[in-house]
């Protein structure tokens, strides 16, 4: 009940919906069971006693009520359904909320089809709780009870010999569910199994066909899907099994309805209407039974759905604006590190290690050091998607923790070795971070990221609308809008996390000498792995596992004889074998 | 100037723009249907018969209870009032469930099994036969629209081959019988009573319609829903570098609105459903009770009989219902059939020749002569090329993107077959050789290398699945890739990600190494294998390579001259044309583009 009240506030307010449902569900249910008392009725007055002046009465009588009935229903329904999407709707768009500010470390967690999940599934089984099963089980008991008073008033001695077989079926449905549900949920994990083998095999496709694994595949394939069926034929079993047995303990009711009913009506104890009328009460009260397993699941799934929704919605969101955050326009871009030390959320060892630097506005520090040293760990602090264990970081010379966080981000330009882009046309994943910018800006900073000419090439220019992912483009093609989206915002730092990797080398030495004129008068954070990418910055960085082990220029370094000079060689022992090359076919 | 406005309103609204690829109906289609249900055939004699056995014991009972209970027994209880016709009665009847009861287990049993059957044959003949595909058809199509196929399209018709065939049979027998039943027993009723039947056949169809009609609208606004949340949350980095949670949330309520919206609309419909039925069925009562009565006061009717229409009454919606959905379950079936038809349908653009020939034991030898290639009719990849490459030499693709080096890759393992000419293995043509013998002796490194979720060792022995665990860890070990495998958790059975998520890229390369060694190929690709990885990871792969090329036929596409200066023999393309060809060193000698693109690599450093 808990996770009920935790999400009070979803639904709650559209508690008049509910309530005007109910009410009308419980006039349905009067309704319904006016039809055995008028058969009862007709039978016994009219028909036996001869009072056959009455019968228009009755016909229309029972006309007018059902469509009454009608009334009622269809506004049971669709108050109840309302209910359910109206509060669904709410729950949607805080979730929503809730996922656009959550830092990453939630992110770093998180699988995204756990998440869907939760945003698709568990939603929907919340919602099916409050627009169907809670007034459902209201139903059933109404319904049950109505029809029992309405037999033990015709008949304590027939109501009771009649449902004595109700034990039985009340236990058969109870075996059948704690049976079928688990049956039903091996069935749905084997369909994701299913589900993951057919994606892995079509994302994978070039390197089964280039292994040439086919009939592998096949056979992997074959497992899992003889495993659906398997598992599905199981729970067809359970069905077949409980499902007709249950409806066979109906059977007996109305059996031994006839046979003691007639009995008491050849006795003169009972009237034939009121037999006729025990009939249709009697599946009153087994067809509520025989669902009342489902729907007290549909409580039980709500239930656990509702937790996975709060688990959402009450994580922390750590990183927020403090107490009167500054709102900057404009960064000057000067960044400073003071004995950094950060570790993640769940691992055993600190990514950065007191790390220090002073970065003045408009310089240009570079960031080399093997996968896992740390690079990208010092930029994803200055853009605060983590905030440090220990040390400060300063930009223009105030904390970092100063500046609200839409002015920090919005100064800061990120681009990722791996670029994501939007389904929305060229133009929007251009102008993403600065939505008001005009045609002109975003073709501007196209041509600086050399991407000016391919767009131009695709069926509608700027307007062509990209798939998802970016689909449709190539990884340099792609890099470049990344690129793109992150000059147009115009930011006091830019940070570089690997950005070229993905593009060919003469495209490369393009965005390479376009970088040289957009980082003018911007702090700038280069991380790469070659040495030409960043040879020209005024500081370079030589990370180890988490540690700054070397500083200084390019010159410096290579003086230094150490891990940065071992790069050097490494990248350029070609080099000058190809200058000697060169000079000997000059000479 | 309005136009212009226009067009900027319009661009803040579709911040994100979502296609859905779901066609949800189709039109009846008699040829689709036979061939759909020709994957009954196989059971026609097994699984089949005994399903309409139980279907059809269960439905006579239901048919013939009514009769007992109402016109048999009722009436001799008011009437006789005897005892003992009521006790053999009573017994009837319960030996008549029991019998309901057992082919109702049946029926249960064996049309899920069918139903079961079907599905599984029909999705392994899609898989295969997708298996069996070329890249072309893999090029023209996302991933998600293959996958939808494979399991909800196939899923969708699981409702039509469980329940859909034996019910339609079902309920055909049981409106006709009640309706025999009833005229039997007083025609004049049943005509009166028969006036609901098409009030109920038009809501069950019309309405149903409709209401369908809005719910597919609701699907639809739900799975845009869906896209942009699944995106929204795979890009949320970018999201948030960008501080653009403040515009999506504003995106996401709009979309979240008119899915409300059309939901709430859907249901308003759907409403209407239940009580029109009830209303239709309370015409039907009304008359009963009506006219039922004074055929009762006129002694043409009796009261059991009567009894016997209320309960007959009752059950005519059920098999109505339930043939608006069996049409419904068709129409759907026929949309999803379609789609898994149009798949089935597709050859492959590779085929095998009748009479291919077993490779077996090749040298390595590649010819490509006068090739011609076009990805589509407009723009030619590769223009008349003569190539050759010897038996176990190792030979580089030079050029910028959009050069060829790709598209020769991509023939020489046969993934497209030339528009002119021929490809030449060993100087037999590739489209005689079967493509099994051809593909096992070709491994290609892909740039970007895919891990199957699973265990490092299971991945690794992907190129060759019956290789033992010592062979694997042998391969890894000659690779260079045993050393960061050991310092994983779990070693080499560490269970990895799909796509590999904790893995870095040179350590997925170096997987992918080991994996084409294991599979032993006499001809070796490499296609920028090693674009973007650290350089003392860089360093590994190099010597791994040397290891990986002894006694193979190499071909490397790359960008760093590192890699590609040992080749035997480099070819520099542009524009799907040979440039110039010849080693590293002759190349240099003739100071033409390949010197240029070796110069450009060192340009800023030699400047500097």
């Amino acid at each position: 009940m808990n996770t009920f009240q935790k999400l009070r506030h979803f639904y709650w307010p559209f508690k008049a919906y509910f309530f005007w449902s109910i009410a009308l569900l419980l006039a349905v249910t009067g309704f319904t069971v006016a039809y055995p008392v008028i058969l009862q009725f007709t039978i016994d007055r009219i028909i036996l006693e001869g009072n056959y002046q009455w019968i228009p009465y009755a016909a229309i009588g029972f006309f007018i009520l059902t469509m009454l009935k009608g009334v009622a229903v269809y506004f049971h329904q669709y108050l109840g359904d309302l209910f359910g999407i109206r509060s669904v709707y709410e729950i949607r768009n805080s979730l929503y909320e809730k996922l656009q500010f959550l830092p990453f470390r939630y992110y770093d967690n998180a699988r995204t089809g756990d998440l869907m999940s939760r945003l698709t599934a568990d939603v929907e089984g919340f919602r099916f709780f409050l627009s169907f099963g809670f007034a459902q089980l209201i139903n059933v008991v109404m319904l049950v009870f109505l029809s029992l008073g309405i037999m033990f008033f015709y008949s304590p001695s027939l109501a009771f010999v009649t449902l004595a077989a109700m034990p039985f079926l009340i236990i058969t449905v109870y075996k059948f569910d704690k049976k079928v549900h688990p049956a039903f949920k091996d069935i749905r994990k084997s369909f994701a199994g299913l589900t993951t083998k057919v994606q892995e095999n079509i994302s994978g496709m070039s390197t089964v066909k280039s292994l040439s694994k086919e009939n592998f595949e096949m056979e992997r394939f074959g497992g899992k899907n003889g495993d659906y069926k398997d598992k599905f034929i199981h729970t067809s079993n359970i069905w077949s099994v409980y499902f007709p047995f249950m409806e066979f303990i109906g059977h007996i009711c109305v059996v031994v309805l006839l046979g003691y009913g007639g009995f008491l009506v050849i006795n003169g104890d009972i009237q034939p209407g009121v037999l006729a009328a025990f009939f249709s009460l009697i599946w009153f009260i087994i067809n509520p039974l025989m669902n009342l397993g489902f729907i007290v699941n549909t409580f039980s799934q709500a239930k656990a759905s509702g937790e996975r929704l709060l688990e959402v919605l009450e994580e922390p969101q750590e990183i927020a604006d403090k107490e009167g955050a500054m709102e900057v326009d404009q960064l000057e871009g000067s960044v400073q590190f003071s004995n950094v030390t950060h570790r993640y959320a769940g691992e055993t060892e600190d990514a950065l290690k007191e790390v220090s630097f002073d970065a003045p506005k408009g310089s240009t520090i570079g960031l080399i050091g093997a996968t896992g040293s740390g690079k990208t760990s010092v930029t994803q602090l200055i853009t605060r998607f983590y905030e440090p264990d220990e040390g400060s970081i300063f930009i223009d010379g105030k904390p970092i923790g100063d500046y609200s966080l839409k002015s920090l981000r919005k100064n800061t330009g990120v681009v990722l070795q791996e670029s994501f882009l939007f389904s929305s046309s060229v133009k929007d994943n251009i102008s993403y971070g600065n939505p008001e910018v005009d045609m002109e800006q975003i073709v501007d900073a196209a041509k600086r990221s050399d991407a000016h000419a391919f767009i131009m090439d695709l069926p509608d220019g700027y307007d062509t609308v990209l798939g998802e992912r970016g689909g449709g483009l190539s990884g340099g093609q792609k890099q470049r809008i990344a690129i793109a989206r992150a000059i147009c915002m115009d930011p006091g730092i830019l940070i570089l996390d690997d950005a070229t990797s993905a593009v060919d080398m003469e495209t490369e030495g393009k965005i390479q000498r376009a970088f040289q004129e957009v980082m003018k008068g911007r702090t700038t954070f280069i991380i790469a792995h070659r040495i030409s990418s960043l040879m020209h910055a005024d500081e370079i960085l030589v990370m180890d596992e988490g540690k700054v082990v070397e500083r200084g220029t390019h010159t410096e370094l290579l003086r230094k004889n150490g891990s940065y000079r071992r790069i050097y060689d490494l990248q350029y022992k070609d080099q000058y074998q190809f200058l000697e090359e060169a000079k000997g076919g000059i000479g | 100037m309005s136009s212009q406005s226009e067009k900027s309103t319009k661009r803040t609204l579709e911040r994100f723009h979502y296609s859905t690829d779901e066609v949800i109906e189709k039109p009846f289609n008699w040829k689709q249907m036979l061939r759909l249900f020709s994957y009954m055939k196989p059971y026609s004699r097994t699984l089949l018969p005994v399903a309409i056995l139980g279907m059809f014991l269960s439905t006579a009972v239901r048919l013939a209870a009514p009769v007992l209970i109402g016109s048999y027994a009722l009436d001799h209880i008011i009437e006789n009032r005897e005892m003992s016709f009521l006790a053999w009665m009573t017994a009837l009847i319960a030996f008549l469930y029991l019998i309901s009861y057992v082919g109702n287990v049946l029926r249960v049993r064996y049309m899920n099994r069918l139903g079961q059957y079907i599905i599984y044959d029909l999705r392994e003949s899609l898989f295969n036969h997708i298996q069996k595909l070329s890249h072309r058809f893999f090029d023209q199509r996302s991933a998600g629209s293959i996958l939808v196929r494979i399991t909800n399209d196939v899923n969708s018709l699981q409702d039509l081959f469980t329940n859909g065939v034996i019910n339609l049979l079902m309920d055909i027998i049981m409106l006709v019988g009640i309706i025999v039943i009833l005229s039997i027993i007083s025609p004049e009723l049943t005509l009166a009573i028969m006036i609901v039947l098409p009030l109920m056949f038009f809501i069950s169809t019309k309405l149903r319609r409709n209401i369908r009609r809005s719910w597919q609208d609701v699907r639809l606004k739900q799975s845009m829903l869906n896209s942009h949340l699944n995106e929204s949350i795979q890009g949320i980095r970018v999201t948030q570098s960008f501080t653009q949670e403040r515009p999506n949330i504003g995106f996401f309520h709009k979309i979240n609105g008119q899915n409300y919206e059309s939901w709430r609309q859907a249901t308003k419909k759907s409403a209407m459903f239940r009580p029109f039925v009830e209303m239709s069925g309370a015409v039907g009562t009304a008359i009963l009770l009506w006219f039922g009565v004074i055929l009762i006061q006129n002694n043409a009717l009796s009261v059991g009989d009567f009894f016997t229409f209320s309960l007959f009454l009752g059950m005519f919606w059920e098999p109505i219902s339930r043939l608006g959905q069996v049409y419904n379950q068709l129409l759907v079936g026929m949309a999803s059939s379609e789609r898994i038809f149009e798949f089935l349908d597709e050859k492959p653009s590779v085929p095998e020749k009748e009479n291919a020939e077993e490779l077996d034991d090749i040298q390595g030898g590649i010819v490509l002569d006068g090739v011609e290639f076009a990805y589509d009719s407009e723009r030619k990849a590769i223009h008349h090329m003569d190539l050759t490459m010897k038996a176990g030499e190792t030979v580089a693709l030079v050029g910028h993107t959009g050069s060829g080096k790709s598209t020769i890759v991509n023939l020489i393992s046969r993934f497209y077959d030339p528009t002119a000419g021929r490809v030449l293995l060993d100087g037999k043509d590739l489209r005689d050789v079967k493509l099994d013998s051809l593909r096992s002796q070709v491994s290609i490194v892909l740039q970007d290398t895919f891990i199957f979720s699973g265990t490092i060792m299971d991945n690794i022995r992907f190129g060759r699945p019956d290789a033992e665990d010592e062979e694997c860890m042998e391969a890894a070990k000659t690779v260079g890739a045993d050393r960061f495998i050991q310092k994983l958790p779990n070693g080499y059975e560490t269970e990895v990600e799909e796509r590999g998520n904790i893995l870095s890229v040179g350590e997925r390369q170096l997987i992918s190494f080991a994996r084409a060694l294991l599979a032993d190929p006499k001809i070796l690709i490499l296609d920028e294998a090693t674009a973007s990885i650290d350089t003392e990871t860089e360093q590994l792969i190099q010597r791994a390579l040397e290891k990986l090329l002894q006694g193979r036929t190499a071909v490397m596409i790359a960008h760093r001259l590192s890699t590609i200066r040992d080749a035997d023999t480099i070819f520099v393309l542009e524009h799907g044309r040979i440039l110039e060809q010849g080693s590293h060193s002759e190349l240099m000698n003739q100071r033409g583009e390949y010197f240029e693109l070796v110069r450009s690599q060192f340009q800023e450093t030699s400047a500097g």
